[in-house]
């Protein structure tokens, strides 16, 4: 069988899934931004697979770095985030974190 | 046929690793699960074409978000814990979500009539890509410089032990 567009939106959909289950189960704070990583990297995925076998030009690829760019910011941020958490709390679970609960 | 074994290893590759991401209790197993799956995800960018997407996301994916997460992983030493990685939802309800979200969207790519245009033979992509960024993604490229020079800026700020207090 040919390997089509379905295929990689397939995977897209089950790197997604993972990244969503992931992010839905964990209390520890790095294991949700794991999460995310997955579900932006399905996201990449199906953008490259549209820029193939759909219009075929570069916009895309083009998203999906920016895409990239923006991970590696929200990374960046997102553990500065937790380290701080850490220094404040000693935990980084994200229910012990319940300080503006009104 | 060659073409077909090696797309569905790495597809196998990535599927596996992100089910090891999401069902592993240890966060540093699924960190390296997570290397397994930015792997997968390069060599799926390659099989379409994509060459530089490729290169980059083993650059800054790989070489910098993965680094970064096993670095904070290091710092804070209690989360290799069993206790602190444990679930909130519980397993069923999410698993729930996932089948009821993974149904509709696997009907949507099954049924969806998707614009289909030829596909053109493999190229490098490097020249294309610079040319779309200093010409109609000028505006954007430059922006991106600012996001993450202002994100640099903010993680060291919020990192710095002094302004703790």
């Amino acid at each position: 069988m040919e390997i089509g567009l379905n295929h990689y939106l397939t995977v897209g959909l089950i790197v997604f899934l993972a990244g969503l289950f992931t992010v839905l189960t964990r209390r520890n704070a790095i294991g949700v931004l794991m999460g995310v990583e997955l579900i932006l990297n399905s996201a990449n995925i199906n953008y490259i697979a549209f820029s193939r076998f759909g219009s075929g030009n570069y916009d895309g690829q083009i998203f999906s770095i920016f895409v990239i760019m923006l991970a590696a910011a929200e990374a960046a941020i997102g553990l500065a985030i937790v380290l701080g958490i850490f220094r404040k709390f000693e935990t980084i679970d994200v229910e012990a974190v319940d300080t503006l609960r009104g | 046929m060659i073409y077909a074994a090696l797309f569905y290893l790495i597809a196998g590759i990535t599927v596996v690793s992100a089910l090891g991401v999401a069902f592993s209790r240890n966060v540093v197993y699924s960190a390296f699960a997570l290397m397994g799956t930015l792997l997968g995800a390069a060599g799926l960018y390659a099989f379409l074409g994509a060459d530089f997407v490729a290169v980059v996301q083993l650059l800054v994916y790989v070489g910098g978000i993965l680094v970064l997460t096993l670095f904070a992983i290091m710092l804070t030493h209690q989360i290799a814990d069993v206790q602190v990685s444990n679930r909130s939802v519980g397993r069923l309800p999410a698993l729930a979500l996932i089948v009821a979200v993974g149904g509709a969207m696997g009907y949507a790519i099954h049924r969806a009539p998707w614009v289909r245009g030829e596909v053109k033979p493999l190229a490098p992509t490097t020249f294309g890509i610079g040319e779309s960024f200093l010409g109609p993604y000028l505006l954007p490229f430059e922006l991106a410089s600012i996001v993450l020079l202002t994100a640099l800026v903010g993680a060291v700020v919020l990192s710095r032990k002094e302004l703790r207090d």
